[in-house]
């Protein structure tokens, strides 16, 4: 046995100039941040206010610092896909030789999915759902912090394959027998499946934490129908991972026995069935769209709602909506694969059930129309993206239909029309609603608003370049085109794919415009600044707290007594023309900070990298480690400080201060 | 077309009660009577820890579920090799099956004597508890063991790549949980019955009788069902 098992020299891909440049100039980066922070002094408190915390809208903030740095990696993947086939025409080879293209590929989708789309929602969520539920943290908030790190350490795993080893040529769900041992030796596959069971960790974790969270932390008198749309969508999110994330997990497993222990779960002889593995991963993938998705219906029911300045047109239908369409995301796996010889019968049933779950979204859609309809919109940056959503998002969703009818997808199924749908509806559904949600928030979360021309840039932009680039690919999808080819020959595509090529730049443009937003934002702090907590009028119980909000939330837990517990509460101020009165302030106990969370991400990071390098003996020590690291957590004995009497006072008679007369009258003639 | 409620009538609610919760919960642990509905405010700890170790609980078992759909797909997949009718030694599985659950009554008894807060009684049966598990555990090992021998190892056929999958992961459960109920004994020694630890071992009880229905299902589906087919 060797003591590095599979690992050497070979591992490093010196004979490919594109890897190594790119993994050199991104480990270099992470160096040379990690010196400069060092060497600024900033280490302590990047230690003692972020890595460790337990608040969860830090978690929240550090998820969707980790999903922008992977989104940005995953378009880069993206860009070299569409700058490969632009390039390779008539019968020119590109840059990207095959094997090259084919990780390319296979790391864009699980990069975007996993550690792009994934971490966005799950920040989004962390953040504002306890807020909304006007509570002061998750239910389990040292397990919120050991799920981000985790989730990190995936990331870490599948970006850490760049420039040690490769990455899976399978595509984002590695089909056997092709991801099996005998057709993919090396180690592609084996980063995949551990970056996925660790990071599947840290999502069940949220999952759990979440639907704790909600069914069992709310503000007295918050019934589950007086729980904002937004919190309602999230808890059908968690439910649907806490129900199919161990499927995941279940047929990782089995693959990870397939490769390393000769079992014969998907293989092709000894009676190992491939077609068992696409039914499982599907049992997971499909309601793993609406885990993305259902979150963004959520944010745009708030953005609707309060930009238009009403209450959500048909709270309980939306409410009746999310959870029919959590129920029956579980019955349509089977439309992934209705090529694969299921039979007539089965494939019906499945293409009927695909088309009914379209009722859920168009119930949602008219609610939204309606919620706009007679209100006073104002075209703020989250609207806009609102508004793309709508009217891409019904694109998608419509080309969803047509596939869903099996005749129809035996033509277009592994097409890129199929390509185009996905995208249709994950740019156009999950990312513009994750956009909407981070221009809604980012003012609660830091402070200060989002600079206003920027937004508005980068979503025509985005929005200009998603249209540029996906139209194409419907067009050489109906045509005949299938997806994941590293170079086409068929002259009379030529156009289309040249043009889809250009539309990536334009996304590029809208991408650089958010980026050139975030720091103009930065740099003109003082001018966005939210003084009172409540810069867009809002309705539900994140809007009471300053901004930011203190690490306990609330200084005392408000009483709901409607469906938007804030708007009732300021109508009333408004009213009386002054606050409320102070209530009586009291000391309140958080939990403590805690390394747990980064010390066992530490050692799964060890864990997972012996495990795809076949070192066991570095494995068995991550384990031991890993298992130390709770000992150590279980055995503190405080796990609580307490915030005294005086300092909840000072932040929340600052906050009282900010909201005097002048603003009561403000927002009385903007209701 | 209606446009909702007036200013005046979501306000008047709160003209009335004003807005701050009846009771003041200084320290976050919840409302007593609290159970999460809604009207009361957030649920005290040990109701929050109990749910969410009941929805991993439930997660834990969808992913046996899929262990178990893998089974019966596969059941008959023998690629030629032997089939459970062959291998299974109902004696020894039987044996198993009695330890297991009563260890789970042990278990029970542990957390009894650990909710009258008496240190002996409460180590005496969790020892006993863990004991019981060992033998259930190396029992399983045993068989393992005994049909790799025989060459009814996991590669021999899809079959057994099932089973043994299946069978292991209910048999990893029982050991982590070994370690889990060594890690809580030795804590309940040196920190005594707090209220975090009383939680603790309320998940554990869950767990290990969460491996005991996973069992009942696996020794049903897998040997009874195996054996006589």
């Amino acid at each position: 046995m060797k003591l590095l098992g599979k690992l050497d020299w070979s591992a490093i891909p010196l004979d490919q100039p594109i890897p190594l440049i790119a993994s050199g100039t991104a480990g270099g980066l992470v160096v040379a941040v990690v010196i400069y922070v060092w060497a600024k002094g900033w280490m302590p408190y990047l230690w003692h206010e972020w890595i460790t915390s337990v608040d969860h809208k830090r978690i929240g903030v550090m998820y969707i610092i980790l999903s922008a740095l992977m989104l940005l990696r995953g378009f880069a993947d993206a860009v070299m896909m569409r700058s490969q086939q632009a390039l390779a025409l008539h019968g020119a080879q590109g840059y990207l030789p095959p094997e090259h293209y084919d990780q390319v590929f296979s790391a864009h989708g699980t990069i975007m999915i996993f550690f792009g789309a994934m971490p966005l929602v799950i920040g989004l969520m962390n953040f504002a759902v306890p807020l909304q539920l006007g509570v002061r943290d998750v239910a389990f908030p040292t397990w919120n912090n050991v799920g981000f790190w985790l989730t990190a350490t995936g990331a870490l795993l599948v970006n850490l394959s760049l420039g040690i080893g490769e990455f899976a040529r399978t595509g984002w769900l590695p089909y056997p027998p092709l991801s099996e041992l005998a057709y993919s030796p090396g180690v592609g596959v084996d980063y995949y499946i551990w970056a996925l069971q660790i990071s599947g960790i840290g999502t069940l974790s949220t999952g759990i934490n979440l639907v704790t969270t909600i069914l069992k932390m709310r503000a007295p008198g918050m019934s589950y129908l007086r729980m904002p749309v937004f919190c309602w969508t999230s808890l059908a999110s968690n439910l649907l991972i806490v129900a199919v994330f161990p499927i995941l997990t279940a047929t990782l497993a089995m693959l990870a026995l397939d490769r390393y222990l000769g079992f014969h779960f998907f293989t092709n002889d000894a009676g190992g069935m491939p077609m068992m593995f696409v039914n499982l991963i599907w049992a997971w993938g499909h309601p793993e769209v609406y885990i993305l998705v259902l979150p963004a219906f959520g944010i745009f029911s708030e953005v609707f709602s309060t930009f238009s300045g009403k209450p959500l047109f048909g709270y309980r239908s939306m409410v009746m909506a999310t959870m029919f369409i959590c129920i029956v995301s579980l019955f349509v796996w089977l439309h992934h694969f209705f090529t694969m010889g299921a039979g007539g019968d089965v494939n019906a049933a499945f293409g009927i059930a695909t088309s009914i779950i379209a009722v859920g979204t168009g119930v949602k859609i008219y609610n939204w129309l309606f919620t706009m309809y007679g209100g006073r919109i104002r075209f703020e940056p989250p609207v806009l993206w609102g508004i793309g959503f709508i009217i891409t998002f019904l694109f998608g969703g419509l080309t969803g239909v047509l596939l869903a009818v099996p005749p129809a997808d035996f033509v277009l199924h592994n097409s890129l029309f199929l390509v185009a749908h996905f995208h249709n509806v994950i740019i156009g559904g999950v990312v513009f609603g994750a956009f909407a949600g981070y221009e809604y928030w980012f003012p609660k979360a830091f402070g200060f608003r989002l600079h206003r021309g920027w937004g508005i840039t980068a979503f025509w932009l985005t929005l200009a370049g998603f249209v540029l680039t996906f139209t194409p690919l419907y067009v050489v999808g109906m045509e005949g085109m299938t997806r994941r080819l590293q170079h086409v020959d068929n002259d009379l595509w030529d156009p289309w794919i040249i043009l889809a090529g250009l539309g990536t730049v334009v996304i590029a443009m809208g991408v650089a415009a958010q980026l050139i937003q975030l720091v103009v934002s930065i740099r003109q702090r003082e001018k966005l600044r939210d003084v009172t907590g409540d810069p867009w009028n809002g309705r539900t119980l994140e809007w009471v707290t300053p901004s930011p909000p203190p690490t306990f939330n609330f200084p005392v837990l408000h009483d709901v007594h409607g469906e938007e517990a804030y708007w009732g509460m300021k109508q009333a101020a408004i009213a009386q023309e002054r606050l409320y009165d102070e209530p009586d302030y009291k000391a309140i106990e958080m939990p403590r900070n805690s390394p747990t969370g980064f010390v066992t991400a530490f050692f799964a990071t060890i864990i997972g990298f012996a495990l795809i390098w076949h070192i066991w003996w570095l494995a068995g020590l991550g384990f031991v480690g890993a298992y130390a690291t709770f000992v150590v957590f279980a055995w503190r004995d405080e796990d609580e400080y307490e915030i005294p009497a005086e300092e909840v006072a000072r932040v929340d008679r600052a906050r009282r201060a900010a909201r005097g007369p002048e603003w009561l009258a403000a927002m009385e003639t903007r209701a | 077309m209606s446009k909702g409620p007036t200013p005046s009538d979501v306000a008047s609610v709160y003209l009335q009660h004003g807005p701050y919760g009846q009771r003041h919960d200084p320290h976050g642990h919840g409302y007593a009577e609290a159970r999460g509905h809604g009207a009361g405010g957030p649920a005290p700890k040990r109701v929050i820890v109990g749910y969410g170790f009941w929805i991993f609980l439930l997660s834990d078992i969808v992913m046996f579920s899929a262990f178990f759909a893998a089974y019966a797909v596969l059941v008959h997949q023998t690629a030629g090799g032997p089939t459970g009718k062959q291998l299974f030694d109902m004696k020894r599985v039987g044996l198993e099956t009695a330890f297991l659950l009563a260890s789970s009554f042990t278990c029970g008894l542990g957390y009894v004597a650990a909710a009258m807060r008496k240190q002996i009684q409460t180590q005496f049966w969790m020892l006993v508890t863990g004991l019981l598990g060992l033998a259930f555990v190396i029992l399983e090992v045993t068989e393992f063991y005994e049909m790799i021998q025989h060459g009814a190892g996991p590669s021999r056929s899809a079959f057994l790549s099932a089973f043994f999958a299946l069978v292991g992961c209910h048999g990893l459960h029982v050991s982590v949980g070994g370690l889990w109920l060594g890690t809580m004994m030795a804590q309940i020694w040196f920190k005594g019955f707090r209220p975090e630890i009383m939680r603790r071992l309320l998940c554990f009880n869950l767990f290990w009788h969460a491996l005991d229905i996973i069992w009942v299902a696996l020794f049903t589906i897998v040997y009874l069902l195996g054996a006589g087919a």
